[in-house]
């Protein structure tokens, strides 16, 4: 089986070679069977990339180690949900995860736009395949993923425990979607150069995967910072790491890219920008995958040393370096077909929303790769901490949001303040009286920046609800239809600009949740022993008793030890109860006795949240098994050769004494206000981005016409 | 104004903004670092993020505080660690921590919750494959 897959990926390399190589050479020579045949190769590669993809999905599940990835990986204990996630938890499993959605990917994209760019599709093909070749390259020639042992363990050495977590399995494909979606309108960005067809053609072909590439990105990122949230045991959803600066980053320079798009498509303005911007996003893309796989930078995510960070560094100086040499031939290409009337207008608007996403990015790539700058140039290494991240981006955010609200509300070329002030004075009337009350009755002044934010969200609810309310008047006046069918009308004639004005709601909420949890979340450490009481932010929570599980663990990462506590919580007019635990993995390490490998393995806090919409209840455990030391290590010596089943028995009689007598456990609870909204908030976004890119009945009538008679016209002039 | 003269003050606007943002990036920055620094590299008196490995057999806690000792990835020299704080999970003897702090009379105190254990290296392989 495995010669089977290695075979797969070869073939697949090879069918890459040639996809690029026929496409450019039917497009060079116009022999469209040639072009045809580099598309069907995109294909091939999907087919050979889903068939590698499944046979090693299949050797983890059945569990066979002699495949080296799932011995390393994944073992006989791991839960059978965690043994298909363990496939892209190792370097090798993500590359081919990486290769086979990008295949995916090209090939739907190239399925749908068969018929139309016919010049510019086939360097698109091109590129893709050059793309899905280096993945295949990396796996053929370092990390095969279908490397396999001479002498089989007969026992695998499981999923790191950390990765046990639902929105792990998602988290990883979501990310690694949006990235490889990336690479399609960068793909058609360079045919589009390359063939000097600088008009908006390419853009609308591609707008919408480009959208939805979005969308994964940013999903992935909130299912990231969820995880972090529950499962790594800090209590915080974002902290500034390398690697979620690395994902954070093609999605900022992603979301610039999709405003400014805009502007060219209206008004044939912004070409280099707009072609350097999504240049920029697929390196940075690759930036992201090579920071988790590389290990340059400190990170708790990157995994060791890598063998393929040099060929990543080649890579991307290859895409960089094309880029930059096509842009720069291809200017006169690129010359703006408008020019800005005025600074008042909605693409002056555009411009500097495009200036502070890019500026965003900018100061967090800076953050991002200071060690490394700083040891360039004093020759110490030096790392800034989020702090300064704070520092930066919250001016940055703030201004961002303020642009989420008015940038819509802008007409195009120009406008003049009494106008701005028609559709402006209810929102900053909103963002005032919200001031005010915040003032009034809470306590929002200690941190100036949150309270900016609050009103600044309110101006932006406020502003979207205002431009809903009044496009569903003018709908019913028109109609006379009823309120809901007015509005669903109003959002599904104009999906694009209402599923706009959702995704900047969404964006609006899910920074109400980020100003207040961060300026305002209680946070309290204690040490307790059953039956004392700790309070925290009004509630006061009571150690009821000691828990020891073994086995099904509550939430079912197959952990063989389980310790945790009952806790009794009373407060705001609620009572309830919270079971905070911490796992423990047994290791494999031979160094340890036989007992004590299962307290000393890998250990995860299994952290208890209770969810609420008005704020959240975070509670981690730490268990001091300290005194559980001696009787661990008489056991190590007494049961060494005993049968499982008695050390099972021993295991079971630990867990009991510890249940019984427990020590005092350090708890850490923390209360987070308004939390839940960032996911909230995230949802709308998403929701808001697929309003937005499902394609409206009008808009695809008006394509098909559009792609008509421009053949048509072209016909014409070549008769 | 003509247009081409709005056009080059504008230019320059934009073009001292972004210089003006890039000091100001520039400058924070480094004066907002810390340096990271090795045990045997450590001079007291000026705050550090400390990398290297944790000793084997060094971890003891006293109350709240963890205490450890961080050696030199490649080297002998250590360091004891006193920390408070949260622990994160992968944190245990032989691993990579980068902690933040300060040597105060020969032992480095650590800020608050300031360890990053770096994940165990599952991707490191012995290249025992065929």
């Amino acid at each position: 089986m495995a010669g089977v897959g290695s075979a797969c990926l070869a073939v697949a390399l090879l069918t890459a070679a040639y996809a690029a190589g026929a496409s450019l050479y039917g497009a060079r020579t116009g022999r469209r069977e040639w072009v045809t045949s580099g598309r069907r190769a995109i294909y091939c590669i999907a087919g050979l990339c889903v068939l590698a993809f499944g046979l090693l999905e299949a050797a983890f599940l059945r569990s066979d180690f002699k495949f080296a990835l799932v011995a390393e990986g994944s073992s006989t204990s791991t839960p059978t949900f965690y043994k298909v996630t363990a496939l892209w938890a190792t370097q090798d499993g993500s590359l081919l995860l990486w290769a086979t959605l990008l295949s995916l990917f090209a090939s739907t994209v190239l399925f749908l736009t068969r018929r139309s760019l016919r010049d510019i599709a086939p360097y698109a093909t091109a590129v893709l395949g050059v793309v899905a070749g280096f993945f295949l390259l990396l796996m053929v020639g370092w990390e095969n993923p279908f490397d396999t042992l001479a002498n089989p363990p007969a026992e695998g050495a499981g999923l790191n425990p950390l990765l046990r977590h639902p929105a792990m399995m998602i988290h990883p494909p979501m990310l690694y979607t949006g990235y490889v979606g990336f690479s399609v309108p960068f793909a058609f960005a360079i045919g589009a150069l390359v063939t000097r067809h600088t008009g908006a053609d390419w853009i609308r072909a591609t707008r919408r995967f480009a959208l939805i590439a979005w969308i994964f990105l940013g999903t992935g990122i909130m299912l990231g910072a969820l995880w972090s949230y529950t499962e790594l045991g800090w209590g915080g959803y974002w902290a500034w790491d390398p690697v979620e600066n690395a994902s954070l980053m093609p999605w900022l320079v992603g979301t610039a890219f999709l405003h400014s798009i805009m502007v060219q498509e209206k008004r044939g303005m912004l070409k280099i920008w707009n072609v350097s911007l999504i240049c920029a996003t697929f390196t940075l893309a690759l930036l992201g995958t090579f920071l988790v796989r590389s290990g340059i930078l400190d990170s708790i995510h990157a995994f060791g040393a890598s063998t393929i960070g040099v060929q990543f560094l080649v890579f991307i100086g290859l895409v960089i370096a094309l880029s930059a040499t096509l842009i720069i031939s291809r200017l006169p290409h690129l010359r703006s077909e408008a020019k800005l009337d005025s600074l008042l207008s909605r693409e002056a608007f555009f411009l500097l929303n495009n200036l502070v996403l890019v500026g965003l990015c900018l100061v967090i790539m800076w953050g991002t790769f200071f060690p490394l700058i700083s040891e360039a140039i004093t020759g110490t290494e030096a790392s800034v901490g989020p702090p300064w991240f704070d520092r930066l981006v919250t001016p940055l955010a703030l201004v961002l949001v303020l642009l989420t609200a008015i940038g819509p509300m802008l007409a195009w070329r120009r406008f003049t303040p009494a106008a701005l002030w028609r559709v402006g004075w209810v929102p900053v009337t909103v963002a005032g009286v919200t001031l005010v009350t915040l003032l009034a009755l809470t306590d929002a002044a200690d941190s100036p920046a949150s309270l900016a934010m609050f009103c600044l969200v309110a101006f932006v609810l406020a502003a979207v609800g205002q431009e809903l309310w009044r496009g569903t008047v003018a709908r019913r006046t028109m109609t006379g239809e009823a309120w809901p069918r007015a509005l669903a009308r109003l959002t599904g004639r104009n999906r694009r600009r209402y599923g706009g004005f959702l995704v900047h709601a969404g964006i609006a909420v899910l920074f109400l949740g980020v100003a207040a949890s961060s300026a305002f979340v209680q946070q309290r450490d204690v040490r307790a022993r059953p039956g004392d009481t700790f309070g925290v932010d009004g509630y006061q929570v009571t150690y009821r008793k000691a828990t020891a599980k073994l086995g099904g663990d509550y939430s079912g990462t197959g952990a063989p030890i389980s310790l945790g506590a009952v806790l009794d919580v009373r407060g705001k007019g609620k009572h309830f109860v919270m079971r905070p635990s911490r796992n423990y993995y047994a290791t494999t390490d031979p160094s340890l006795g036989a007992i004590s490998r299962f307290f000393e393995g890998e250990a995860t806090s299994e952290v208890d949240v209770r969810w609420g919409l008005r704020r959240d209840l975070w509670m981690a455990i730490r268990p001091d098994i300290g005194s559980l030391q001696g009787p661990i290590r008489e056991a190590d010596r007494k049961f060494a050769n005993s049968p499982t089943d008695v050390q099972a028995f021993i295991i079971a009689a630990l867990a009991d004494r510890y249940r019984r007598d427990p020590p005092p456990a350090a708890f850490r609870a923390i209360a987070s206000p308004l939390v839940l909204w960032i996911w909230i908030g995230g949802g709308i976004v998403v929701l808001g981005a697929l309003v937005a890119a499902w394609p409206s009945p009008e808009a695809r009538l008006r394509r098909v016409r559009s792609l008509y008679s421009a053949r048509l016209g072209q016909e014409l002039s070549r008769a | 104004m003509d247009p081409s003269r709005k056009r080059k003050l504008r230019l320059v606007v934009a073009l001292t903004a972004a210089l003006l943002l890039a000091t100001a990036l520039i400058y924070t920055s480094f004066s907002a670092s810390t340096e990271a620094s090795k045990p045997s590299q450590l001079k007291p008196g000026r705050s550090y993020e400390l990398t290297g490995e944790v000793v084997k057999g060094s971890i003891s806690h006293r109350g709240d505080q963890l205490r450890f000792r961080v050696r030199d990835r490649d080297g002998t020299a250590s360091v004891p660690v006193s920390y408070t704080g949260v622990v994160p999970d992968p944190f245990r003897e032989g691993r990579e921590v980068i902690v933040s702090g300060e040597l105060e009379r020969g032992t480095f105190v650590a800020e608050r919750d300031s360890l990053v254990t770096k994940c165990p290296s599952k991707f490191t392989k012995d290249k025992q494959s065929s």
